[in-house]
Formats: structure tokens, C-alpha cells, sequence
């Protein structure tokens, strides 16, 4: 502790604290503009100084931190002759009428008693509204830089500088471009940066005072930011990330802009049966504009005991395994617990999937045979205490951008960045090692990684032998991949593959993200195989900022398999022919279960087409649109006798429907999901639901 | 390098990538390999792109957005850490698509004080309306030859004394680049009178680095860039602190009327390099950064030249090139701007002998402080320290340019008065004019009346009277001058060199413009202003800014129809 006086009362200062840090603990206000939590101190605006005993001039209390003994004044005459100037002089160069509720600037204008400002304007740049959006008004802006810190030291988006200087000094996108043209992102940190709304929300939503706050979770990527919808007139009005595990306030375009689509005149309202005669499929009838083209409206009622009646008429005719059910990785926890429960005991099939079959269900697959964890080891936050860390097969700054945030911050302080990749992603730009190896290649390359690793003896000996079995099968398996001979099939020198062996397997910490570029693949497990033995055979796991992290797609599949939304796993990842866990389960739920695997996604679509599978209940999935051969997807949906859809909106799928009911959005409902670190998190409603729309849950 | 390593983020024939448009600018091919063909084999390490931006300039005479993006993807930066550093520097132009590039040529006229005395306006005015489209005329700040005012620089050729009908013949005649000086004393001739002796025996042990720091110690010798830091002490602070450390020497001398570096650098190289080279032995240093302002290519070219010439085994030595801030000036400043960064000073604490460039510790000297270094050691301090008057020690160089007979570089007692310094250096007044007042250190060290004509000038004996010596660049008014137009050209100067970082400056030099350019000056808010430029300006760029304005409301009253108020 530092001891030292303020104002003339003697203060203790933690090591590291600024004096403007002590002062707010100790309630002592100094005004401030430039400084904000969360973002380095840099001590520009000036706004803050205060007077220590011996100096020459005023020192700026965000970036001094006391001295055992200083003696510092902000309340001063000589101080505060210096704060109050500041904000006059920022004062008279921005509008009167703010652009912002909460005016940083206009608040301490206030608080100092600073009046109408004696000095002239500065000639006036005019407004940049090029973006959908942001606006960029900077005849607001008094060059604090919060924004450039946000973009480029928080977010790593390097979109934002400094033009000119003196007094021409101005905010710049890129080449001076048009926010709009520029390479933004839209992440928005800016936004929640600035002090004076010179960037601001397009919308205008800025200016309008929320009726109500509600905490939830992002419903976008499996990060998992937390996130609080901004409420008024039971609309979503803004979005604004908070202090959340996963995030730590950030968010990106998605999480803080996508909200609209809640609103959307698409949105279906009412229970929707087809019409008689009209043939399914994406034909002439279909029209998500006007769903009664092919649909007519129909009563809560009506459409329930039509869905539960086709339903029941095919179980009863054909047995369950003539039906089958898709949930989602996009509602909870709780919703994909309650639809494989239904499709498990009241279907009486383990006929029940959901997308994690077109996204990691490899990786979990391999994990799960591995180290028998469906899930990452390590967050992803966790890339702080790694030296080095591998990307493969992942495109994180676009699929999951705040993840790729703390890699970049973490590149930024001084950690080595490993792509592999076959193509060139924006990551690249902050990689130290890139090797851009032919598509499909995959097991090639890791395999002569681990060949190397292996030959050169970079493997770690105690944890094999304490903690491995097989690695002479392992061993075995790569002897014959010296990079050497697969640089021919792989494109990638041997050198090269040696440089990153030996950097991987000999740093303190390493640590691998790996996407659907390693997932989606036939040898898609292989791959991640590879990915695990590489780290089992270092022991490169198991410590801070090591580890494997498959990164999650949707916000929440980790948590839908978890569930048990799998046709192979109970909830928990008990086998469904585990006969223990089927007797478990099934009295639990009071209902005989199967024990037989259940189909995926794929093999639903091909006993559909075989006659198998008449009947099915698909939630929040639109496999239509998203399957990998979507004309035998189509044709699948079409031959069915009866499908139930429900969703949001009038999907490709719901073409295929002979009912579909209405559901919520995420920001209608509470409830949990858990994210890529496996974080359980919870939701909360924040506006009602529209028309006839009704939760999930209750459907289900 | 392969061209561009199936980097998507060049254009490919539909501009596009992936599903989407690209967002933000693509790399043009061509630019890309036009930008690897300049920078051949040179490290693309991030401090070297102002050096790699030259290049560009150079080449095209201008740098395109294509360029800057190229540029970027060639250094694996983001296209706006190029294009803002690009947009610090004023002697970058750039040109985005559909904007017209600048004519071949161009022809800076300096305004700054004593070439504003001298006529540089209408030099401005006759030149616009002569030399026609082809050939720029720029306004720039002072490029450091004020004893030769009014100077128009030509491409690189500077005119002395120059007239529109000079530059016109320069231009005909295509005269462009500057001589190097005929009269520069090599290496040979400068060994032969006992040049690199002294450092010699400290390399063979003959004279040990503590002697050195502890003769320096003993004598007056402190920073000759303005803030006279004692220089042994600095010395002693370096050598204590933790390896690796780094040198960096400050030849970017921007304060108006500061013209001494370039004199000495252009005539007697070999002493400061020896002072250099001292420097580093002493104090443990293996990398030593020369940054030389850009309006100095001969001094850049002859300092080139006699690097070339030593056969030692040197610490590795670069030689960076400014463009065109004087705020890089700043020691801190001129530290970011070697590491290839937009020229704004740092916040001290962390001091740059602590701090420094590349996050070392760092020994920062201007040239002229170690241009002395031999001859303090070896002629003794007691030599040096007498050299001084009135009471002072040592010796000064002073830049005097303005009303007298022989402006130039006189090198004179420290502690000289301004009386003494134009009657026994330099000739008198001009014909014509009666002295009226002085700036004693170029245009932040405020102004003084010829009533005070008798103030010993030298560090610390200047605070009193609102006004510091600095560099030692005097610029003498006569009766013919304003104070207060002076102080108006120096006030527009600072706006025009502040970074632009912190309020008290950027927005306080320029609303003290337009204060002083009005009819009646309000002095209570220029008093209010000064006081937190004064106060709470980063550097000492907005700290001095006020002081010729402060010193026309003390000193020259009656120019702003005021009472005369005595000191």
C-alpha cells in the first residue's frame, strides 16, 4: 500500500492504482473524458489533471499513479482552473444538441459549473451516415480516442486512427473512407465507447430512455456473451453487453445490432394449416410474405390435435420408429431437454437430432473417445495464459468475433499465433507461423506434426506414461509421415512443418481452437484424433492456456447435446444402449424407452426416402436450407405423411409442413444455454411474444 | 516473398471474395508489386514505415491509396495504421482515386518568423501567380535557414535569400536537389588534427568511461536541444540502466530561427559522430538511431557519407528520416516517429532514459551536445566552463537571424548578452533598422523588449522574465517589426506542429489564433488559455506555445493599444 494525500486526506493506494482509481474508490470525483473503464488510461483530454506538490505542471490522475508521500490536489484552484478550461475549450467545438442521453461532456460541463462557452466553434465537419449501422457525427467528437482503443486494442479490428493532426486531428476509417465503405465490422465498440455520441446507433435509439433493463444472453455464436436488451414499449431498442465471463462487455454486429428480427412483418403469428390440394415444396404457393398462399389459419386447438393426431395415427400404425424429431441448437437447455424427452417417451424412438450432426458432433465424438469429455478443456479466455496457440479449420474473427478478440489481445501481448488453414482468414494478418496447406489434407499434416514431434523427442514423457494409453499405437501410426514425404501431398515445406512441431510441443502452454474446418469433413473425427493426440502426446492439456477448444457453432449446442438432443445419447451422454441408463431413464419418465441407436440427421432424410420415417416434429431447424444435399433433403421432406414445423418464421422447411406452429425468440423467453466454455448461462423474457405466438417449451 | 501468397484480400477479377463483397479496401495487384519492387529486400518491420513511405513518395511523387494498401498488406499491417501515420507527416501526399495528384514539383516557401520579416508572403504571392500549374507553392514551417530569409526550397534546393525571380531560374533550370557541401571535413582530414583519438583510447582502455562521465559531470556541458539536461548526469543514468539500451540523436532541429545542427553537422560531421560513438562506449550501447529532419537531406546525405567513411567496428547505426513535423523535435515524439509511428509525445512518467525507444532505456541527445563531447574531454572542463560571461559557464551556439548585419551560427560565451552578442557577433543592426526586441530561443522562447538588454543568456537566467533560451536561436526585431504579428506567425506555427493529442493544445493554440488575429486581443481569455496550455499540455509544445503571446501582453503593450505595464 501507498500511502499519500488527496485533497488533503491521507489515502492508501494499491500497487498499480492511479490516482483518479483512488480517488473514485474513496469517492472522491475528478472529471474525466478520455479515461474510461475498461480501456487503457491514455491521458489525452486532459480533463482530469491534478496539482502534485513539487511539479512543474498538472499531471493527468488516470495515468499517475501516488508515490508514498505525494501530496496531489484536484480541487484546487489550479487544477480546477485547468479542468473546468478543458471542457469549455472541448465545449464550444461540439453542438448544442447532443446526440447522446448521457453526454460525458455536457454531464461535467454541469457538474463544474462551466456556462456557455466563451470561445468560437471550430469550422464543422458534416455527418457520415454511410453506415446501416453507425452513425458518425464528429462534430461531436473530441478526439478522446475511446473509440480508436475500443476498435483496435479491445476488439483488434484496426479500423479506427487518427487523421491529420493539431487541430485537424479527426476519428478515420481506414483510407479516411466512409464508415460504411470502410473494412468495419460493426462490432460497435465504438459506440459504447464514446462519450459524446459523435458514433452513435444509425437507429436513433440512442436518444430514447429504456423502459426497463433485461439481462439475458447473446442468441447468437456459442460464445456466449452476456448481453442486456434495452426496453421501451415493449420493443427492443438497443442492445448493450455487459461484464459476462465469456465477454467481458464486448459484443459484436450480431449480438448488439441483430435484435430486429423479432419484429420482423414475416414473423409468423398464428398456428398454420395447409391447405387442402396444395402441393408441398418450394412451388409457386410458397411465399413467406404471404404464408396463405399454401397455408390457412387455424385455432391453437386445431392445429395442436392435427399435429398430435398425424403423429399419433403413424406411431400407432408403424411404431415410433416410424417418427422422428429435429430439435435445436438454438433454444435451451430446458427446450431441448422436453423435446428429446417427448421424442424419447412419447414417440418411443431415439430417432432425435439436431444440427451438432452438420457441426462438431465429430469432435465430440473423438473427445468423448479420448478423453471422454464431450466438450472444450480450457476456455477460451484461457489463450491469455498460453505462449503459443494453433487455429485450424476456423474462420474466428468472422464466426465467433468476440472469441477472436482475446486471440488477437493475446497475439498483442506477445503470443504466438499458429494458422493452419487452407485458406487465408482475416487472422492471418496477427499470425506468426501460417501454413495454408491443400484442402482435405488435414490428417497429412497433423499427422507429420506428430510425426515430428515424436522423432525430434518433443514429446512429453511423464504425462504419456501417467496419463496416455496407446502411444505406441500412435507412434506407429505416424512413423510414416515424416513431413519430408508429406510436403508432396500436404503443400507445405518440411522446414516449416518442423518450425511449428517444435514450437507447439516446447512452449510453457500451448493451446488449439479448432472450426468446422476440421469438423465438417467425412475423416472429420480423424482430424480431430489428430488434433487430441497432438496435445495428449506434449501435455499440452491440463494446465492454464493449454488444452483443446472446439469452438461451438450454435449459442447453444454444447448445451442441446449435453441435453441429449442426439440419437445415440441419453442427457449426459449416457448410451441409449446402455441398459442400465435405459432402466434408469425409463422409469424416471415412466415410459419403456428404446435402446436401440437412434438415426441422425442424414439417415432420417435417407428413411424418409426409404418408407421408413413417415412422420416429423422438426423445431427451430431448417433443414431445407442447411442439410448437405439439399435436393435429397427436399425430396425426403416432401415424401413425408405428415411434418410438423415449428419456428420463428415461414422456413424452407415449413414448405414441406402440413402444420406449423408459431414460436418465440429468445429474447421472448427465459431459460438457459450453455456456451462454447461450457458455461451454463440464463436468459430472461424481455418482451412479450406477438400475436399468437407461444413459447417453445409450452408447445413441446 | 512470393507476390502476394494467395492472399484473398488482393482483387481478383471480380473484386470480390468469398460470398460477399470485401469489406474495406483491396490490395491492386499492380500496387502491390510496385510497393515490393521499392522495398526490395528491406526488413518490413513496423518502425521502418515512414522509411518505406518515403520511398513511395519519392518514386511516385505522391502516395496513392492503392499504395497505402499494398504498403499495408506488404508490412502485415491494418490499412489505417498506414494511412494514419501516413497523414501526420506533412511532406506525405496523399491521393485517393479521384483526387488530382500533385504537379512534379514543388516549391516550399518558409514562412516562419524570420523569413515573415524578410518578405516570404509576397515571395508566396509573386511565386502563385508565376510559376503556374505545373510547379506547388507551399507555405511550410521553417526549414532552418533563417540567416538566409526569405528561403524558398525547390524540390530539395533551397534558395537563399531567394526572390521570385530565383526560384524561377531554379526551376527552369532544373535545379532540385542540394549540393552536398564541398567544404565538409572528411574523415581524413578530421583524424590528421586528432579526431577519433580520444576514441580510440577509450576503446583500448587507455581512458576509462568513468573518467569521461565524471569529467562531464564536472562541467557545464548540458543539452544543447533546448532543455540542458546535464549531460554527464544523463550519461551516468544510462549506463546504471538495464541492457540492452539504445541511443537515439535528435538532428530534427524545427524550432523557427534554429539553424546551428545543420551548420555543424554540414561542416564538421566527424566531430559529432566521434561524440557519438563516445557516447555509446560509454554508456554501454550497441544501437544508436540518427534522426534527421527531412527539410535536411544534405545533412542526411553528408552524414551518410561519413559514416561510410569510419573503418571501426561500430554499433549498429541508422539513419532515419523525418517528414516534416516539428513536433518529432520532442524527444518522446521523435521516438515514436523512429518506430514508425505518428510523431505524438509519450506521457512521463516513464522518462525515456527509462522508457525509451523499443521500450529500453535510451540515451537521447541532440547532435550538438555530443558534437562537443571530444572537445570537453580533451581541452578539459576548466577550458569549457571559462568560456563563459556575465557570470555563466560555457559556450553557446547561437542561430541569430533577423535585423542585424551578419546573421549565422555564432558560437559565444554563454551568459552573453544580447547587446553584446549583435555588436561583437554580429556586425550591428542592419542598416535602417533599430533594435526593438528579441526572441532569445527561436519562437517558443517568448519575446523581450530592447529595454532588457542586458540579461545574461544562457539555461535558467531567462525563467524570470516569462522567457527560456532553448536552442539558442535569437531572432532580432527592429522598430520596423510587430511583436505582435511575430507572436501571431509563432502562434499559427504551433497550431499547425501540434500532434493534435491533448485539448490544452490542439484546441488551444487554435482558438488563441483566432483570438489573435482579431482587431482587439481579449486578454483575460488568452490569460485563461495560456494558463492551461501552461499547465496541462502533454509536451512542451503547448507549454511554451503561450509565451510570445504572454510576452506582448507584458512587454509590448502599446502594440495592443493597452497601457504600458512594467515588469
Amino acid at each position: 500500500m501507498i500511502e499519500f494525500s488527496l485533497n488533503g486526506e491521507m489515502l492508501e493506494a494499491l500497487p498499480d492504482e492511479t490516482i483518479i482509481q483512488v480517488a473514485k474508490r474513496t469517492g472522491t470525483e475528478i472529471p474525466h473524458l478520455c479515461y474510461t473503464e475498461g480501456l487503457r488510461a491514455d491521458g489525452n483530454c486532459r480533463a482530469c489533471v491534478v496539482e502534485v506538490e513539487g511539479e512543474r505542471v498538472l499531471a493527468p490522475s488516470c495515468c499517475r499513479t501516488p508515490t508514498p508521500g505525494m501530496v496531489v490536489n484536484s480541487n484546487s484552484d489550479r487544477a480546477l482552473k485547468s479542468q473546468k478550461m478543458v471542457v469549455e475549450l472541448l465545449l464550444s467545438d461540439i453542438p448544442k444538441t447532443s446526440y447522446k442521453l448521457d453526454n460525458e461532456l455536457t454531464q461535467w460541463a454541469d457538474k463544474l459549473g462551466v456556462g456557455a462557452p466563451r470561445f468560437g466553434a471550430r469550422p464543422q465537419p458534416v455527418a457520415d451516415l454511410s453506415h446501416p449501422a453507425i452513425a458518425v457525427r464528429l462534430d461531436a467528437c473530441i478526439q478522446c480516442s475511446r473509440c480508436l482503443r475500443a476498435c483496435r486494442e479491445t476488439q483488434v479490428n484496426d479500423v479506427i486512427g487518427l487523421t491529420g493532426r493539431g487541430a485537424h486531428t479527426a476519428i478515420a476509417f481506414d483510407i479516411n473512407d466512409p464508415m460504411g465503405d470502410s473494412s468495419c465490422v460493426a462490432c460497435g465498440e465504438c459506440v459504447a465507447a464514446c462519450p459524446t455520441g459523435a458514433l452513435s446507433n444509425a437507429s436513433g435509439a440512442h436518444l430514447l430512455e429504456a423502459d426497463r433493463v433485461v439481462d439475458s444472453v447473446c442468441p447468437y455464436c456459442g460464445v456466449g456473451c452476456l448481453i442486456s436488451y434495452h426496453v421501451k414499449d415493449d420493443k427492443i431498442i438497443r442492445v448493450e453487453g455487459r461484464d459476462g465471463p465469456a465477454n467481458f462487455n464486448r459484443l459484436c454486429v450480431k449480438g448488439r445490432y441483430g435484435f430486429d428480427y423479432l419484429n420482423h412483418p414475416q414473423r409468423l403469428l398464428k398456428p398454420l394449416i395447409r391447405r387442402a390440394g396444395i402441393p408441398k415444396g418450394m412451388n409457386e404457393y410458397f411465399d413467406p410474405e404471404n404464408p396463405l398462399k399454401m397455408f390457412r389459419e387455424a385455432s391453437w386447438e386445431e392445429a395442436m390435435s392435427l399435429a398430435v393426431d398425424g403423429l399419433k395415427s403413424i406411431k400407432a400404425e408403424l411404431g415410433g420408429d416410424a417418427l422422428a424429431g429435429l430439435g435445436s441448437a438454438k433454444g435451451s437447455n430446458e427446450e431441448a431437454y422436453l423435446f428429446q424427452k417427448l421424442v424419447r417417451a412419447g414417440f418411443g424412438t431415439n430417432n432425435v437430432d439436431h444440427c451438432t450432426r452438420l457441426c462438431h458432433a465429430s469432435s465430440v465424438a473423438a473427445l468423448l473417445e479420448s478423453i471422454g469429455s464431450g466438450a472444450v478443456s480450457n476456455q477460451v479466455e484461457d489463450v491469455k495464459h498460453a505462449e503459443v496457440f494453433i487455429v485450424i479449420g476456423s474462420n474466428t474473427t468472422s464466426n465467433h468475433p468476440v472469441a477472436a478478440t482475446f486471440m488477437k489481445n493475446a497475439i498483442k501481448q506477445g503470443k504466438k499465433l499458429i494458422v493452419l488453414d487452407p485458406r487465408r482468414t482475416d487472422i492471418c494478418r496477427h499470425a506468426t507461423h501460417f501454413l495454408q496447406f491443400n484442402a482435405s489434407t488435414d490428417v497429412a499434416l497433423l499427422n507429420s506434426i506428430l510425426h515430428v514431434v515424436i522423432e525430434e523427442g518433443l514429446t512429453d514423457k511423464k504425462f504419456i506414461a501417467e496419463r496416455t494409453t496407446g502411444f505406441d499405437a500412435i507412434k506407429a501410426n505416424v512413423s510414416e509421415y515424416a513431413p519430408e514425404k508429406m510436403a508432396a501431398i500436404t503443400g507445405i515445406a518440411a522446414d516449416k512443418v518442423r518450425e511449428v512441431a517444435r514450437l507447439y510441443a516446447s512452449s510453457k502452454a500451448s493451446m488449439i481452437f479448432w472450426g468446422m474446418g476440421v469438423s465438417q469433413h467425412i475423416h472429420g473425427t480423424d482430424n480431430a484424433r489428430c488434433l487430441i493426440a497432438l496435445s495428449m502426446i506434449t501435455g499440452q492439456i491440463g494446465r492454464p492456456g493449454t488444452g483443446l477448444h472446439p469452438l461451438r457453432g450454435q449459442n447453444n449446442v454444447q448445451g442441446a447435446s449435453d441435453a441429449g438432443l442426439i440419437p445415440m445419447m441419453l442427457p449426459d451422454y449416457k448410451r441409449v444402449d446402455n441398459a442400465e441408463m435405459v432402466e434408469k431413464f425409463s422409469t424416471y419418465w415412466s415410459s419403456k424407452l428404446d435402446d436401440r441407436v437412434g438415426l441422425t440427421v442424414v439417415e432420417i432424410m435417407h428413411a424418409i426416402l426409404a418408407g421408413k420415417v413417415l412422420g416429423m416434429y422438426i423445431m427451430g431447424e431448417n433443414p431445407a436450407m442447411s442439410d448437405p444435399n439439399l435436393n435429397h433433403a427436399r425430396a425426403a421432406l416432401a415424401a413425408l405423411d405428415h411434418l410438423v414445423v415449428q419456428d420463428m418464421f415461414l422456413t424452407e422447411t415449413a414448405a414441406f409442413a402440413d402444420v406449423v406452429l408459431p414460436a418465440s425468440g429468445w429474447a421472448e423467453k427465459d431459460g438457459s444455454v450453455s456456451n462454447t466454455d461450457r458455461r451454463v448461462q440464463l436468459g430472461k423474457a424481455a418482451v412479450p411474444l406477438p400475436g399468437e405466438a407461444r413459447q417453445d417449451l409450452w408447445i413441446i | 516473398m512470393p507476390i502476394a501468397e494467395n492472399n484473398p484480400q488482393v482483387a481478383d477479377k471480380r473484386g470480390k471474395r468469398g460470398r460477399g463483397k470485401v469489406k474495406g479496401r483491396v490490395v491492386d495487384l499492380n500496387a502491390l508489386l510496385e510497393v515490393q519492387s521499392l522495398l526490395g529486400d528491406s526488413s518490413r518491420g513496423r518502425d521502418l514505415l515512414i522509411e518505406h513511405l518515403h520511398k513511395i513518395q519519392d518514386r511516385f511523387g505522391y502516395l496513392s491509396a492503392e499504395h497505402l494498401v499494398a504498403l499495408a498488406s506488404e508490412m502485415k499491417l491494418a490499412v489505417v495504421e498506414v494511412y494514419e501515420v501516413a497523414s501526420f507527416y506533412h511532406h506525405f501526399d496523399i491521393v485517393k482515386q479521384g483526387q488530382t495528384p500533385p504537379p512534379a514539383l514543388t516549391v516550399r516557401v518558409c514562412e516562419s518568423l524570420s523569413c515573415e520579416m524578410s518578405g516570404a508572403h509576397e515571395l508566396v504571392y509573386a511565386l502563385e501567380s508565376s510559376l503556374g500549374d505545373g510547379v506547388r507553392v507551399q507555405r511550410v514551417p521553417c526549414v532552418g535557414r533563417c540567416d538566409r530569409a526569405p528561403v524558398a526550397v525547390v524540390g530539395q534546393n533551397s534558395v537563399d535569400n531567394a526572390t521570385a525571380g530565383l526560384v524561377q531560374s531554379a526551376v527552369d533550370a532544373g535545379h532540385t536537389t542540394q549540393a552536398l557541401p564541398t567544404d565538409s571535413i572528411d574523415y581524413k582530414t578530421y583524424q590528421a588534427a586528432g579526431g577519433y583519438r580520444l576514441y580510440e583510447k577509450l576503446i583500448a582502455g587507455e581512458t576509462s568511461a568513468d573518467a569521461i562521465i565524471a569529467a562531464l559531470e564536472g562541467t557545464a556541458l548540458r543539452g544543447l536541444g533546448g532543455a540542458g539536461f546535464p549531460v554527464g548526469r544523463k550519461w551516468r543514468i544510462l549506463r546504471e540502466s538495464p541492457a540492452p539500451r539504445m541511443m537515439a540523436v535528435n538532428i530534427d532541429e524545427g524550432e523557427p530561427g534554429t539553424f546551428k545542427d545543420r551548420f555543424y553537422m554540414l561542416s564538421d560531421p566527424h566531430r559529432f559522430l566521434e561524440g557519438m560513438l563516445i557516447a555509446a562506449q560509454v554508456t554501454g550501447i550497441d544501437q544508436c538511431y540518427i534522426y534527421v529532419r527531412d527539410e535536411y537531406p544534405s545533412v542526411r546525405e553528408n552524414l551518410l557519407r561519413a559514416i561510410a567513411e569510419l573503418t571501426y567496428e561500430l554499433p549498429a547505426i541508422e539513419v532515419r528520416r523525418g517528414a516534416g513535423a516539428y513536433i518529432c523535435g520532442e524527444e518522446s515524439a521523435m521516438i515514436e516517429s523512429i518506430e514508425g509511428k505518428r510523431g505524438m509525445p509519450r506521457l512521463r512518467p516513464p522518462y525515456v532514459a527509462q522508457v525509451g525507444l523499443f521500450g529500453r532505456p535510451t540515451l537521447e541527445q541532440n547532435c550538438e551536445s555530443l558534437f562537443w563531447i571530444r572537445d570537453v574531454i580533451e581541452r578539459g572542463s576548466a577550458w569549457f566552463d571559462s568560456q563563459g560571461r556575465n557570470g555563466r559557464k560555457g559556450l553557446r551556439s547561437f542561430s541569430v537571424s533577423g535585423r542585424v548585419k551578419n546573421p549565422g551560427v555564432h558560437l559565444a560565451p554563454a551568459g552573453i548578452t544580447i547587446r553584446e552578442l549583435i555588436d561583437e557577433y554580429c556586425g550591428g543592426m542592419s542598416d535602417g533598422h533599430a533594435f526593438y526586441g528579441y526572441f532569445p530561443g527561436g519562437a517558443s522562447g517568448g519575446i523581450l523588449p530592447a529595454r532588457l538588454d542586458d540579461i545574461p543568456l544562457d539555461f535558467d537566467t531567462l525563467q524570470e522574465y516569462g522567457c527560456f533560451i532553448g536552442s539558442a536561436a535569437v531572432i532580432v526585431l527592429s522598430t520596423q517589426d510587430s511583436a505582435r504579428k511575430a507572436a501571431l506567425n509563432a502562434m499559427k506555427f504551433f497550431a499547425h506542429e501540434s500532434c493534435g493529442q491533448c485539448t490544452p493544445c490542439r484546441v488551444g493554440t487554435e482558438k488563441a489564433v483566432t483570438i489573435m488575429e482579431s482587431n482587439e486581443w481579449d486578454v483575460d481569455q488568452l490569460m485563461d488559455l495560456s494558463e492551461v496550455m501552461i499547465d496541462a499540455s502533454i509536451c512542451g509544445l503547448g507549454q511554451a506555445a503561450p509565451n510570445p503571446m504572454l510576452s506582448v501582453i507584458r512587454y509590448f503593450p502599446q502594440e495592443l493599444g493597452l497601457e504600458e505595464s512594467q515588469p
